[in-house]
């Protein structure tokens, strides 16, 4: 049981770990292609942008924050559910949703926040199911022993 | 008909993509401790699995697909349209990962399925 409340744990510290860095990145992706500006789809342009992003500070913070996302999903699918996990990551729509009226003071119309909310109870409901319903590596070998 | 083209391209890519990683990262077992150095290993054994290297090809295909569809309709009917990777996730994890789908889990993921689309939509 005490192994079961750890394996809970240790997926919801990834999932955040997961769903904290992809917007994150995507934020400063955004923030840092905007101060690029458009892309001209020109030989001279594209060389011009490539340089521009390889030497953007926000691009490389971008690069780090999505190179975590990945790390933190990787790490959190050689132990849980694929069907578990997908679905929990849809929790920063509903992340961002919040960040942008806090923040950013934008206003948010009734269907998008139906929309949170029905996130919210289905990420919740997800999560009340066992993380891992397929044999661990351990548990097949000692079956097979 | 290049819309649904696309859109089919973007799930089955995404989800195709994922289903490998899952795969190949069950397969190579997970990091006994969340240290820094187990990390690292646990890449270095990542990164020379073979379903891994399926996974990340149809990952970029389905990105790509994703950036084209953006040029021909807006993002308030990609995103909600996209959403329907859920349930091909799902139905993928069950027949393809073995994973055992509960009602509960069912639920959560048409709920989340259905908030995702209503989110983007607007």
């Amino acid at each position: 049981m005490a192994s079961e409340r750890r394996l809970r744990i240790k997926t919801l510290v990834m999932v955040l770990a997961m769903v904290v860095c992809a917007n994150a990145g995507d934020l400063m992706l955004k923030r840092g292609m905007s101060q690029i500006g458009a892309v001209q789809l020109t030989e001279a342009g594209i060389a011009q942008a490539f340089r521009l992003t390889v030497t953007s500070g926000t691009i490389w913070v971008a690069i780090f924050f999505l190179s975590g996302f990945m790390l933190s999903y990787m790490t959190v699918l050689s132990w849980a559910d694929y069907s578990y996990v997908m679905p929990a990551g849809a929790f920063g729509y509903a992340l961002l949703t919040l960040l942008a009226v806090v923040f950013l003071h934008e206003s948010v119309s009734l269907r998008r926040w139906f929309g949170v909310v029905l996130i919210c109870v289905g990420v919740l409901l997800v999560g009340q199911t066992k993380p891992r319903t397929t044999a661990s590596a351990g548990e097949a070998v000692a079956r097979c022993a | 008909m290049r819309v649904i083209l696309a859109l089919a391209v973007l799930i089955f890519g995404s989800t195709g993509g994922e289903i490998a990683i899952t795969y190949g990262m069950k397969a190579i077992g997970e990091p006994k401790r969340l240290r820094p150095l187990e990390l690292i290993q646990f890449l270095g054994r990542a990164v020379r699995n073979g379903w891994f290297w399926a996974g990340v090809p149809l990952m970029a295909l389905s990105f790509y697909s994703l950036l084209i569809l953006l040029s021909w309709e807006p993002i308030s009917l990609v995103i909600p349209a996209s959403a329907l990777s859920y349930v091909v996730g799902t139905l993928g994890a069950k027949y393809i990962l073995g994973e055992q789908i509960s009602t509960a889990r069912w639920a959560g993921v048409l709920l989340v399925c259905a908030g995702v689309a209503l989110v983007a939509a607007g």
